[in-house]
């Protein structure tokens, strides 16, 4: 008797208490759940601090996810904060047929030696300037998953769009320009997201 | 008709408490279990459930309303972890030689010493000769099914019942979910109809009066038979949940047993990173097997230990430490209702996942691996390990375990 192995999309996030990046997780935990996939969200829990390094989980399959361990050889890795390159290895485990999206103004060509030798794909985004466009504040996470959605290609990108301006209308009820504002980061995200 | 949804463990137990309904919720705050009042307040405040929530100001407390309401005749739930559960103790005991059907979500977390917020069973396993019926949970929706469950068998045998799950790993995890309809959940847990409680005037009763040794050892008998007793509850009502849910439960469930060579033995959401590990040996054509243990109190002592002598080797784990110098909680116990068995497998213990250390599909086949040469080499050397900790006894290999 044998059983097919189960083969789910891996995401870890890192990202600064306070910053929203579990929040981001849990968010595209969501949209996938609405394209009918099995997923996981789940963040890292120790003593939380703002600023301190966070990490948090995604596992997006087409069937149930068995494994309850955390993720040590992700497809993708996001970062929302750059100054964590300082701090945190983040290619670490990081699959070469994957990719590593990170929050900031820099081009992938000048985040690339920063990365330990990482030979996978570099995308960057400027998620605070989007945020700082679109919502006036600087909420990297819309931005952040919408590059995560545009790079890894594993949801249907129009589906991925209109399920995002339902869980935005449902979320910002009686705030209709955070529902436009949170759309135009989301659009504009994954037009600008630059891939090195 | 079934919902699919996708939450969090918490908000599955919240959910599955809203369905019911119960008359009184007394509870403390205490991570990871806090979600479970927060959520259900809210339900309180948006009208959703017409439950008394006691506020307390410990879980001393929490658990004496509701001793106090299940006295009284009324439906009482509350929620705790670790330290939480530990400040409760003294009343566990109470609650169940009373014989006081309440039910308990437990989510849990290390016990201090030192202070660790993270997952292991050292709450709970801690709590395990309280007399309690104990249910663990590998997934957010098994721990909302062993909740809708938990009533049903509690008040049928008059024993109180903790439904676990672990700490943050599923009580903070969100995953899918199948949800059942609301009046699908109150039909099956039903009303509850206690035959005496303190308010009844045509019965006056005391509960929890002193127990003199004339009486006192007949008490501790009755509990213990009531444990027994419990054990045919637990699979009838399993087997009703199937009829509505289609999802099938008992004491344990086999995975990949029927021709493995070697298997686990494990409890909780590390059964479920188990086997993805027996899914890929099953790919390289290993023999091996995997029992996930769901009921510990009452333990099953007789079928699981059929179930283990299917295989030649069996690694039986544990997520707490008993200092014991002979194995975790499990282990003593499984291992001991293989004594009168021929034919019966070797059975080491590892300890593992103490304060959310991490077991990874990569432990699982180390230990796969060891069972193996146990199986081929007829020796199970200590059968007393650890597994994923930094331990110099090992490497400096200066202790006997054959001499102590």
């Amino acid at each position: 008797m044998t059983k097919k192995i189960n083969e789910a999309v891996e995401i870890r996030w890192h990202g600064r208490g306070g910053q929203g990046a579990k929040t981001a997780c849990l968010l595209l935990a969501d949209v996938a759940f609405n394209s009918n996939k099995h997923v996981q969200g789940f963040p890292e829990y120790g003593p939380e601090r703002m600023g301190a390094p966070i990490t948090a989980y995604n596992r997006i399959s087409d069937e149930h996810c068995k494994v309850h361990s955390n993720i040590y050889t992700p497809d993708y890795v996001v970062v929302v904060d750059e100054t964590l390159l300082n701090s945190v290895d983040v290619t670490k485990g990081l699959k070469e047929t994957g990719a590593l999206i990170i929050n900031s103004k820099k081009d992938p060509e000048e985040i690339r030696p920063l990365l330990k030798g990482y030979k996978g794909r570099v995308c960057s985004v400027d998620a605070e300037r989007i945020s700082m466009e679109t919502l006036g504040r600087n909420f990297p996470n819309t931005p952040m998953l919408a590059a995560v959605v545009k790079v890894s290609n594993i949801l249907e990108q129009e589906k991925f769009i209109k399920d995002m301006r339902e869980s935005f209308r449902h979320k910002f009820l009686h705030k209709e320009s955070l529902v436009e504002g949170n759309m135009k980061a989301l659009l504009q995200s994954m037009d600008e997201v630059k891939v090195g | 008709m079934a919902k699919r949804d996708r939450m969090s463990g918490n908000e599955a137990v919240a959910t599955a408490m809203r369905q019911i309904n119960p008359d009184v919720m007394g509870a403390f705050p205490i991570t990871p279990s806090t979600e479970i009042p927060q959520y259900y307040s809210q339900y309180i405040a948006d009208g959703l459930v017409d439950t008394e929530f006691v506020a307390v100001e410990s879980e001393h407390s929490a658990m004496s309303v509701c001793m106090g309401a299940a006295a009284a005749g009324a439906r009482a739930v509350t929620a705790t972890s670790s330290a939480g559960l530990a400040y409760m103790w003294e009343l566990l005991y109470v609650a169940a030689s009373s014989r006081l059907p309440i039910t308990m979500a437990v989510v849990n977390r290390a016990l201090t010493g030192p202070i660790n917020i993270n997952n292991d069973h050292s709450d709970s396993m801690g709590a395990r000769d309280s007399g309690w019926i104990q249910i663990y949970a590998e997934t957010n929706q098994e721990v909302y099914d062993n909740y809708i469950q938990a009533m049903p068998i509690s008040e049928a045998i008059r024993l109180p019942i903790m439904i676990c799950q672990d700490g943050f790993v599923t009580s903070h995890g969100v995953s899918n979910i199948e949800l059942l309809e609301d009046d699908e959940v109150k039909e099956f847990v039903g009303e509850y109809k206690p035959e005496n409680y303190l308010l009844k005037h045509e019965n006056p009763l005391a509960v929890g009066p002193y127990g003199t040794s004339p009486y006192y050892m007949e008490v501790k008998r009755a509990q213990a038979q009531a444990m027994k007793d419990s054990m045919p509850i637990i699979l009838d009502v399993a087997e009703k949940f199937e009829k509505l849910s289609g999802r099938k439960y008992g004491f344990f469930e086999e995975y990949m047993m029927d021709d493995a060579e070697v298997a686990l033995v494990v409890i909780g959401s590390s059964a479920g990173t188990g086997k993805e590990a027996v899914d890929r040996l099953r790919a390289e054509g290993k023999k091996v097997g995997l029992i996930k243990l769901r009921v510990f109190r009452p333990f099953p002592r007789v079928p699981l230990a059929d179930a283990m002598c299917k295989v030649k080797a069996v690694a039986i784990m544990d997520k707490a430490e008993s200092f014991s110098n002979s194995g975790g909680p499990l282990f003593n116990e499984a291992r001991s209702s293989l004594y009168d068995l021929p034919g019966r497998p070797y059975a080491i213990n590892y300890i593992y996942g103490l304060g959310g250390r991490d077991i990874t599909v990569d432990d699982y086949y180390e230990i796969f691996n060891d069972l193996f040469i146990i199986h081929e080499t007829d020796d199970p050397g200590d059968v007393y390990r650890y597994v994923g900790v930094r331990d110099s006894r090992y490497e400096e290999g200066g202790f006997d375990h054959r001499k102590y």
